[in-house]
């Protein structure tokens, strides 16, 4: 673990991200003639705050439209957030210039979810995989092939096939080829988003197994993305829950597991189907989760939450310590 | 005694393609009674989702049903014609897919869609036919169905979506569900209601219901007996306990073992090495033989299906005997 003195390998300061639908031209005519038309603004992340020390492993969870996959493209540099900063080893990215700035991102790489549609089907891997470290200077156009190779080899594909295309590949592969790709271009950072939510359980572990090994050899730091309990206490330190854009837990992964403090966190935890538990009865939490176009006031899950408060409908809740390095957003730790 | 509600005997769906013929399930058997859950577990290209739909007889072209008998209450339904077979489909026997929206039409409302399936198999008035619509609806826990019933399925959630498929599957208190992976699209918080809704339908109705998924973890807390399949077959067959606490087939364990909450956290997960094998291209003898732990000289001959005790089948000649090693 890393000291304290250390800056995180990667800080998100209040961060917020919205995503606008422009007005058609109906609408901007509706509300010139004094219509009360509104832009239709989805809030998919709203006032985050995480720390990453380098070596860790955070899982981030949450179901669909949560606004996890949105933080995971921040953290990796490809989404530019409305609001608030994210500091790389201390450093705010836009603060450097041109091809500083390019280095830096470079050091964040991020796998997808669907190993069919982030691979291109038209080059060779071996393209796929050496296209952007001769790009960046990593590697010299001599050494390329048996850069490649290495690259090949350490996430567990035969380098001989290099000369195929994505779609000669079965789905497991093609994740190798997405975490090869990711490789080399020297990270120290990956984000998984649903790295392995496509593939057969025997592949996952594969997949999985292959994450750790190469944490071990390169000392990578991950932000795992996934809304599979399961994976996520297998793997990370640390797990974060999200829930319509905000963080509602944050706590080291045998504390959220033993003892999760939100609402919805347990409630998550009593939904996950596990081979342990047989003939059970399922009982479901009530209710869908609401649209991020409209989300409810106060705590967004008061409408669904079975302990909640008249408060909980106005406040919003702040994420605060309940117990060393665990964080939970409720109401109900402070009535007690 | 009277017949299950369901037994396949021996069933074979072979698909012709250009590359040859494939084995998508090659004499499977199985049974379901009433009010019973049966877990159809196995990997992609397994064959589970080729033989629920080989039940319903849904198998397009070039694959076919060639062999085998598909006995709903005795009755083949492999030899039925296609009009008997329509009279069954929908009333007797439902089919719940993993996407809703290949049971839903995106431009009719909901209401349409139900009362129409209503009126092709009961001789009801539109008023009653509309009447049972809503009913269905609300049992699947629609909030205010009547109002609900008037929306097109592009204004409802993925979730709610499922339940409007599983209320149309549910019109005709159907003698059979076969439901194919129909919470893997969903969160985890929404899977436990639809979850929740298909357990009350088996014990208030009676309804068999075969549950085709990928999820052991799922089936866990389900299902009765769970058949797990690979490479067309089925290799183990048995109550949910007995498989998934003592498994006899090396395929079920390393299925077992590979799942995270089976291992301790952060250790490396127990994986099956290689990949399922091309269908095209099956090995002579066990299909899982290249990737068996405990493969031997013997498993280059097709292994037997034997029932080791009542109840309890599997299709390998070194089973674990007392479950997976420690």
């Amino acid at each position: 673990m890393s000291a304290a003195a250390e800056a995180p390998i990667v800080e998100v300061r209040g961060v917020s991200r919205r995503f606008e639908k422009k007005l058609d031209f109906v609408a901007r005519l509706a509300r010139r003639a004094g219509l009360p038309v509104r832009k239709e603004v989805v809030h998919a992340v709203d006032g985050v705050d995480l720390a990453i020390q380098r070596g860790e492993v955070v899982g981030l969870v949450g179901e669909s439209g949560c606004g996890k996959s949105t933080l995971g493209r921040m953290v990796a540099g490809i989404l530019p957030p409305s609001e608030g900063t994210i500091l790389r080893q201390g450093c705010d990215l836009r603060s450097l210039g041109g091809s500083e700035a390019r280095l830096a991102k470079l050091r964040t790489q991020m796998i997808f979810q669907d190993p069919y549609a982030s691979l291109n089907p038209r080059r060779k891997v071996a393209e796929i995989v050496g296209e952007a470290p001769l790009y960046h200077g990593l590697v010299r156009r001599a050494d390329l092939a048996d850069y490649v190779d290495e690259q090949l080899r350490r996430a567990g594909l035969d380098p001989t096939l290099k000369g195929r295309y994505p779609h000669q590949f079965s789905g497991g592969q093609r994740q190798r080829i997405g975490i090869a790709r990711a490789l080399a271009v020297q990270p120290d950072m990956l984000v998984c988003d649903e790295a392995v939510a496509a593939l057969d359980v025997s592949i996952q572990a594969q997949i999985l197994n292959l994450f750790m090994k190469l944490r071990r050899e390169l000392d990578l730091t991950y932000l795992f993305i996934s809304h599979d309990l399961g994976v996520v206490e297998h793997l990370s330190d640390r797990v974060v829950i999200m829930y319509l854009g905000r963080v509602v837990e944050a706590a080291p992964s045998e504390e959220v597991f033993a003892r999760p403090n939100h609402p919805y966190t347990q409630a998550l935890l009593a939904e996950v189907p596990r081979i342990e538990n047989r003939k059970r009865h399922f009982a479901g939490v009530q209710g869908e989760i609401p649209s991020p176009l409209n989300p409810p006031g106060g705590c967004h899950f008061h409408p669904r939450c079975p302990y909640a408060l008249a408060r909980c409908k106005v406040e919003r809740p702040v994420l605060r310590e309940i117990a060393p390095g665990h964080r939970s957003a409720c109401h109900l730790n402070e009535a007690t | 005694m009277t017949a299950p509600t369901l037994e396949l005997r021996d069933l074979r769906t072979h698909f012709a393609t250009r590359g040859g013929v494939v084995k998508a399930v090659d004499g499977v058997s199985l049974r379901v009674d009433r009010g019973q859950v049966l877990g159809l577990v196995g990997e992609s290209g397994s064959g589970k989702s080729v033989t629920g739909f080989s039940i319903l007889g849904l198998v397009d072209p070039p694959g076919q049903v060639v062999g085998g008998q598909v006995l709903f209450q005795g009755q083949d339904l492999a030899r039925l014609d296609e009009e008997a077979m329509r009279h069954l489909r929908g009333n007797r026997i439902a089919m719940i897919f993993q996407d809703p929206m290949m049971t839903l039409n995106p431009v009719l409302r909901i209401d349409t869609q139900m009362i129409e399936t209503v009126l092709a198999h009961a001789p009801v008035s539109r008023e009653e036919a509309r009447q049972r619509a809503r009913d269905a609806l609300g049992q699947v826990g629609i909030a205010a169905p009547e109002e609900r019933m008037r929306a097109y399925p592009h204004q409802f959630s993925g979730g709610m979506r499922q339940r409007v498929a599983i209320a149309i599957a549910l019109l005709h208190k159907p003698d059979l569900i076969v439901a194919d992976e129909p919470t893997t699209a969903l969160d985890v918080t929404i899977q436990g209601q639809i979850l929740a809704e298909a357990q009350k339908l088996c014990a208030e109705h009676g309804t068999a219901l075969i549950w085709i998924t990928h999820d052991l973890s799922v089936v866990a807390g389900l299902a009765d007996r769970i058949a797990v399949m690979y490479a067309g077959r089925v290799v183990e067959e048995g109550p949910v306990e007995a498989v998934l606490d003592a498994p006899l087939h090396p395929y079920t364990v390393g299925l077992i073992g590979s799942v995270p909450s089976r291992n301790r956290r952060g250790a490396p997960l127990n994986q099956i090495p290689g990949m399922t094998p091309s269908m095209l291209n099956l090995p002579a003898g066990c299909a899982f033989a290249a990737r068996c732990p405990r493969a031997a000289p013997g498993c280059s001959e097709p292994p037997p299906f034997v029932e080791f005790r009542p109840g309890r089948s599997a299709r390998c000649i070194h089973p674990h005997a007392e479950g997976p090693p420690a």
